[in-house]
C-alpha cells in the first residue's frame, strides 16, 4: 500500500471540494477499496473519509418512493421493512451479495462503485486496460469463465460485480450526486459507461462528484424475483443473475422490468426485451424470444460461452415463475 | 531425581495384548474437549506471526512475473525507499516449499525463475506496510530462457514414466475384450490448494552463539529443522523451530517454505528478528499445490459383476527437479481384486508452481475418480453400486497376495448403507419443482502408515507431562496425547500437561499422512509403559497387576497413592517407536463408505448436497470428537472436490489466476448439509500397541465420488471432469434434451 493523505470530511461541501483533487478517492465502508489499495491495484494519493457525513437514513419521498442515503449499509437496507414490503427484489439482491460481515460495512454508494472482480484486474503482473490504460487485456486469451458476454469491447471484458445495482436498475432507480456545481440526479440507466476504448472510466461521475443518495420510484408492484446463479451457495459473484419485476393482468404481461448481473460491464437492462414481453401472453416460446433479443449481441470468449445458454434458461425460469398463476 | 530411561519398540509383530482395553481411567476414546481449546477461542494461543520480539523488522517476498534467468534488479532504488533495511537476493532462497519429510534443503533459487509466482527476493523494512510497498515496487529482470509447457496434456510436455511405478499383471486388453461389461474413460481432477486458514508465517531470531530460533507454522518439525539447517549451512543443533499452534496444514506446511528461509537469512544479515508472513496470494503460489490429474480408468467385469480387469493410468504434473509426484493409484493397488491389472504413472514436467502432498495425496483424487468409474461399470452391468462393491471385496492384497491387517470394507459398506437407508434407483426418477433428486455412494480407502517417533513422559506424584516436538495442526494432538498418558498412568486429563511444537523436545512423528496420532501416541504409550514398569517394580508387583486410576495405584487389594510412591521425585521415560516389518508384511489400511443425496437444478445445473453420511473404521478411535471433526473436514473437502474447488492456471504462462479465497471456491456453510459420521469400533493389532490407525485423511478419499455419482442418479448427467460445475451439468442436461 502506498502512503496516502487521509482527510476526514466534516460536511458534504468539504468532501466534494477535497474529492475533486488529483488521485483522490472517497472512502466509506472500504470493503473493496482497501483490498485494492493493499494490492496497489489502486493507489490513490488522497483518501477522503465520508463516513462522518449526514448521508445515512432511508426516507419516503413525496411520490411514494424511497430516498436511500449513500451511507446506508447493505445490511440495514436489506432489512428495512419498507424495502422488504415495496421493493423486495432489492432486499433479496442485497442478501445474495457478499457475506454478512461485508454487508455490515458496505454502503449503498460504495456498492454502486465496486470495481470488477476480473482476475487480471487484480493482478499487477498482468496487463489490464482498466487498471493501466493501454496495457492490453489479458482476460481475453486467458481464463475468462466469470467475465462478460454483453457490452464488452476489444479492450475489456470485465463485469460489474454488484447484486444491489442489478435490482436497482430493474426498479428504475436514480442516483443523486453532489458536485462543485451543485446537486444533480442521474438515472441509473445513464450512470455507467460501456468500456469502449476507455475501460478505466466506469461511470459518468465527474471528479469530486459524490453519491449522496439513491432514489427509488414508488413501489412497482408485481412479482419481484432476484435469482442469482453462481459457483457456490453463498459468497460468490454472479455468473448470471436476473432481477425481475413482472405483473400479469388478464393473462397478459402488463409490466416487465428486467435487469441482469454477471453479463456485462454494468448492470444490464434492455428495453427491447421488456417491450417484447409486455402485452403478450406468457409462454415458453415468448420467453425464448425475449432471450433471443437479450442475447442477440452476446459474445463469449471461450471460458464464458456457457453464460449464453445459462442466461437463456435462467431468464425463462424466472419469467415462468413470475407469470405462473397464483397457487 | 531425573533419571531418564527409554523403552523402544521396533514394530515387527502384531500386539495382541490390547493393554489399553485393560486400563481403568476411562478417558481414552471419549469425546473429551481439546485442552488448548479455550486458549484458541479466546485468542491466547500464540500462532507463528503473533510473537513480538523486540526490534522485529518485517519482510515481504517479491514475486517473479515471468520465467527465465534472473539477470538483475532495481534493488539499489528499493534500498532507498522509506523504511527499507535490506533487500535479500540471496541464492539460498528457495523457489518453493520443501516436499514432506525431505529433511534437506528444497530446490533453491539458483539465479532462476522456474515458474510465474516464484519468490525471487525479500524486502525487509521497519514496518510491514513499508516492506510490502517496497516489495511491490521491486523489479527483477528476467531473461526468457526458451519456451515452456504449462499444461500436462499439451504437446511437447516432457513426460517421465518411472519404471518402478508401473504395474502390469495378467492381460488387461484381453480382459476388456472378453468382458461382459466394461468401461474406458478419462477422468480429470483439477489443480487444488490446501488453503489452510492460517497463512504461512515465520519469525527468525539469531542469538550470540549463532543459533537461530524460528517461530513458524509447520507440521514436521524434526524434518523442518534439518531442512532449515541445510539451507543455511549450519549444524542442525544450531536451529530451533517452535510451532506450538498451527492454523491448519493439510500438507501445505509439511516442508519448509520460502518465508522461513527468507526470515532466517534476513535476520542473520540484519542482526535483528525478522518476520515474514505470506500474503494469501503468495500462499497459493509458493506452497505446494495438489497436482491436477488425468486418469484413464478401464474396468472389466463378468456377467455377475465380478471384476476381471482394472486399469488405472495416470498423468500428473510437477516442476522439474521435484521428487514427489501425486501417487494417484495408491489405493487402486489393493482396493479391488481383479486378475488382470495395469497401473500407469506418468509425470509431466511443466512450469506450473510445484506440486506436493495435499491432504490424502493419492487417494483423495485417485479413489474419487476410481469410485466414479466403479459406479459407471455397476450401472452398465445393471447392478446396484453397493451390491457391485460387495461382490468385489478382496480377501487379500490383489497385487502381492499379502494379507490385510484387518479389512472393514464390507462392514463399512453394509453399515453405511443401513444408516443412510440406501436404496438404489434409476436416474431421473425423483423431482421436486425444477430440482432433480438423486443419491450416490462411494467407498473410501486410505493406506495406514507409521513413522519413527519419540516422546518423553515425566511422572510426578500428582500428574504427568508429555513432551515432544509433535505438532497439533488443528487435528487434536494435544487432546489425544493427553488422553493416552492419562489413561496409562491413571490421572484425570487435567493432571496431564502436554507440551508440543518445540524441536528442543524429543523428535516425534510430526503431523502428516495421517501417521501422527498413531505414531506419536505409540511413543507416549511406550514411555508410559516404561513408567508403569518402574512403578510396579518400586511397589513390588508385576506391571500387569497394577491398576492406576485417579492418582492411586491398586495392586493385590491394596491402594497406594502415587504421591506416596514418588514423593518429590520426577520420573522421566522416553518412548521410541521404530517402524518395522509389521508395516510391510501385511497391508494396513482404513476403510469407509460415503452416501450422499443431492438436488440438481434442471434449469442451471447447480447442485446442492442435501444429505451426506459417512461410516468409517480406523482402528481404535482415540478421541471421538476430534476424530469426527476430521471426518467432517474430509467430507466437506469431498464436496469441494466434487463441486467447487479448482485452481485455474493461465494457459499462456501457467500462473495461478484465481489465487485468493474469493475466487478459489471452498464450500461455504450453505454448501454443506448436516453431516453424519459414524465409526465402526475396530482393533487392528498389526497397527501398533494402541490398535489405532490414521483417521485424518480417510474421509476425503471417495467423498467427492458419492456426490458426483448422486448427480448422475439425480439427472442422468455423468461428469468426469471435476469439479462438476453448473456449466458442465447444464450442458449435459441440454445434451439430454
Amino acid at each position: 500500500m502506498r502512503a496516502f493523505d487521509y482527510i476526514r470530511a466534516g460536511d458534504t461541501a468539504q468532501a466534494v471540494r477535497e474529492g475533486a483533487g488529483q488521485e483522490t478517492r472517497f472512502i466509506a465502508g472500504g470493503t473493496n477499496l482497501l483490498d485494492l489499495m493493499k494490492l496497489e491495484v489502486m493507489a490513490p494519493e488522497r483518501i477522503v473519509d465520508i463516513t462522518r457525513l449526514d448521508l445515512g437514513g432511508i426516507e419516503e419521498t413525496q411520490d411514494g418512493g424511497l430516498r436511500i442515503g449513500a451511507l446506508v449499509t447493505n445490511s440495514d437496507l436489506a432489512a428495512d421493512a419498507r424495502v422488504r414490503r415495496g421493493w423486495p427484489v432489492l432486499s433479496r439482491a442485497l442478501l445474495a451479495g457478499a457475506s454478512g460481515q461485508l454487508r455490515n460495512k458496505a454502503t449503498t454508494g460504495g456498492n454502486l462503485l465496486q470495481r470488477t472482480r476480473c482476475y487480471y484486474f487484480y493482478d499487477r503482473g498482468e496487463p489490464c486496460n482498466k487498471r493501466e490504460p493501454g496495457s492490453g487485456c489479458a482476460a481475453m486469451g486467458g481464463t475468462n469463465r466469470i467475465l462478460a458476454i454483453l457490452g464488452t469491447s476489444e479492450h475489456c471484458i470485465a463485469t460489474h460485480p454488484s447484486d444491489m445495482a442489478v435490482a436497482m436498475r430493474a426498479l428504475g432507480a436514480r442516483v443523486e450526486v453532489e458536485g462543485q456545481d451543485g446537486t444533480r440526479e442521474i438515472a441509473l440507466d445513464a450512470f455507467y459507461r460501456l468500456p469502449a476504448d476507455t475501460p478505466h472510466i466506469e461511470t459518468v461521475l465527474a471528479p469530486g462528484e459524490l453519491i449522496t443518495a439513491v432514489i427509488l420510484p414508488a413501489p412497482a408492484g408485481g412479482r419481484q424475483i432476484y435469482r442469482k446463479v453462481r459457483d457456490r451457495s453463498s459468497y460468490a459473484f454472479a455468473l448470471v443473475s436476473v432481477a425481475a419485476v413482472v405483473e400479469v393482468e388478464n393473462g397478459r404481461i402488463a409490466k416487465a422490468q428486467l435487469a441482469f448481473g454477471g453479463l456485462g460491464p454494468m448492470p444490464w437492462r434492455d428495453a427491447k426485451v421488456e417491450k417484447a414481453l409486455v402485452g403478450e401472453a406468457p409462454s415458453p416460446a415468448l420467453f425464448d424470444r425475449a432471450a433471443d433479443i437479450l442475447l442477440a449481441e452476446a459474445r463469449g470468449h471461450g471460458g464464458n460461452d456457457f453464460k449464453i445458454p445459462l442466461t437463456r434458461r435462467t431468464l425463462a425460469a424466472v419469467l415462468s415463475q413470475a407469470t405462473e398463476a397464483a397457487a | 531425581m531425573s533419571l531418564e530411561t527409554t523403552r523402544q519398540l521396533k514394530h515387527d509383530t502384531p500386539d495382541h495384548d490390547r493393554r489399553l482395553d485393560g486400563m481403568a481411567q476411562g478417558v481414552l476414546g471419549t469425546d473429551m474437549d481439546r485442552p488448548e481449546g479455550p486458549l484458541k477461542v479466546s485468542g491466547r494461543a500464540t500462532y507463528a506471526a503473533e510473537s513480538r520480539p523486540e526490534g522485529m523488522a518485517h519482510g515481504y517476498l517479491v514475486r517473479a512475473a515471468t520465467i527465465g534467468r534472473i539477470t538483475g534488479s532495481n534493488a539499489e532504488a528499493i534500498r532507498a525507499m522509506p523504511g527499507v533495511l535490506h533487500v535479500l537476493e540471496d541464492e539460498r532462497m528457495i523457489r518453493n516449499a520443501a516436499q514432506g519429510m525431505a529433511g534437506q534443503s528444497p530446490v533453491q533459487k539458483q539465479g532462476q525463475s522456474w515458474y510465474v509466482g516464484q519468490p525471487v527476493a525479500c524486502v525487509v523494512a521497519e514496518t510491514f506496510e513499508q516492506a510490502r510497498h517496497a516489495a511491490q515496487a521491486m523489479m527483477v529482470t528476467i531473461e526468457p530462457d526458451g519456451t515452456h509447457v504449462f499444461d500436462a496434456e499439451a504437446e511437447g510436455a516432457e513426460i517421465d514414466t518411472p519404471e518402478k511405478k508401473q504395474v502390469s499383471q495378467g492381460d488387461l486388453d484381453s480382459a476388456m475384450a472378453q468382458a461382459a461389461f466394461s468401461i474406458d474413460h478419462d477422468y480429470h481432477t483439477p489443480s487444488m490448494s490446501s488453503a489452510a486458514m492460517e497463512p504461512h508465517a515465520s519469525i527468525a531470531q539469531w542469538d550470540d552463539e549463532g543459533r537461530v530460533t524460528l517461530r513458524g507454522s509447520y507440521q514436521l518439525l524434526r524434518f523442518n529443522k534439518n531442512e532449515l539447517a541445510d539451507v543455511l549451512g549450519v549444524a542442525p543443533d544450531k536451529v530451533r523451530i517452535l510451532s506450538p499452534y498451527v492454523g491448519g496444514g493439510f500438507g501445505s506446511k509439511l516442508g519448509l517454505a520460502p518465508e522461513a528461509v527468507a526470515a532466517a537469512l534476513a535476520a542473520q544479515a540484519l542482526g535483528r528478528p525478522v518476520r515474514v508472513v505470506l500474503h494469501r496470494r503468495q500462499v497459493f503460489e509458493t506452497v505446494t499445490r495438489r497436482s491436477e490429474t488425468k486418469q484413464r480408468i478401464r474396468l472389466a467385469c463378468d456377467a455377475d459383476g465380478k471384476l476381471t480387469g482394472i486399469g488405472h493410468e495416470n498423468l500428473v504434473s510437477q516442476l522439474p527437479g521435484e521428487v514427489f509426484s501425486e501417487p494417484v493409484a495408491q489405493g487402486t493397488h489393493f482396493q479391488y481384486a481383479a486378475p488382470n491389472r495395469v497401473v500407469g504413472h506418468n509425470i509431466a514436467r511443466i512450469r506450473r508452481s510445484a506440486a506436493g502432498s495435499v491432504r490424502a495425496p493419492g487417494e483423495a483424487v485417485g479413489v474419487t475418480a476410481f469410485e466414479i468409474a466403479v459406479d459407471e461399470l455397476a450401472k452398465s452391468a445393471g447392478i446396484d453400486p453397493l451390491e457391485f462393491r460387495l461382490r468385489n471385496v478382496p480377501d487379500k492384497h490383489p497385487e502381492n497376495g499379502k494379507p490385510f491387517s484387518s479389512s472393514t470394507m464390507e462392514a463399512t459398506l453394509r453399515e453405511g448403507a443401513r444408516r443412510f437407508g440406501w436404496q438404489h434407483s434409476q436416474p431421473r426418477q425423483r423431482r421436486e419443482g425444477e430440482w432433480w433428486i438423486g443419491t450416490g455412494m462411494a467407498g473410501a480407502v486410505r493406506v495406514n502408515m507409521m513413522i519413527e517417533a519419540h516422546a518423553r513422559v515425566v511422572l510426578t506424584g500428582t500428574g504427568a507431562r508429555v513432551e515432544c516436538d509433535m505438532t497439533d495442526i488443528g487435528t487434536g494432538s494435544y487432546a489425544i496425547l493427553t488422553q493416552v498418558a492419562a489413561e496409562m498412568l491413571g490421572f484425570a486429563p487435567a493432571q496431564v500437561e502436554t507440551v508440543l511444537g518445540d524441536t528442543d523436545l524429543p523428535p516425534a512423528s510430526g503431523s502428516g499422512g495421517s501417521f501422527g496420532a498413531a505414531s506419536t501416541s505409540t511413543a507416549v504409550y511406550l514411555a508410559c509403559m516404561e513408567l508403569r514398569e518402574r512403578l510396579a517394580a518400586k511397589i513390588g508387583v508385576k506391571e500387569t497387576e497394577l491398576t492406576l486410576k485417579d492418582g492411586v495405584a491398586t495392586h493385590e487389594n491394596r491402594q497406594t497413592p502415587l504421591a506416596e510412591v514418588l514423593g518429590d521425585e520426577e520420573w522421566r521415560a522416553l518412548g521410541h517407536l521404530k517402524p518395522g516389518r509389521a508395516g510391510r508384511e501385511v497391508r494396513q489400511a482404513t476403510w469407509g463408505a460415503i452416501f450422499a443425496e443431492v438436488a440438481v437444478s434442471d434449469v442451471t445445473g447447480e447442485t446442492r448436497v442435501r444429505r451426506m453420511d459417512g461410516t468409517f473404521a480406523a482402528g481404535r478411535i482415540l478421541n471421538l470428537k476430534t476424530a469426527r471433526s476430521q471426518c467432517h473436514g474430509g467430507m466437506i473437502w469431498g464436496i469441494g472436490l466434487a463441486l467447487t474447488e479448482a485452481l485455474e492456471h493461465d494457459p499462456r504462462d501457467g500462473h495461478m489466476v484465481n489465487r485468493d479465497l474469493a475466487e478459489y471456491h471452498l464450500p461455504v456453510n450453505l454448501d454443506v448439509p448436516q453431516l453424519g459420521v459414524h465409526f465402526i469400533e475396530e482393533r487392528d493389532d498389526w497397527a501398533n500397541p494402541l490398535q489405532a490407525k490414521g483417521i485424518g485423511e480417510l474421509s476425503i478419499c471417495g467423498a467427492g465420488a458419492a456426490v458426483v455419482n448422486a448427480i448422475e442418479n439425480a439427472c442422468g448427467v455423468r461428469v468426469r471432469r471435476l469439479p462438476a460445475t453448473l456449466d458442465q451439468v447444464m450442458e449435459g442436461l441440454i445434451a439430454q434434451g
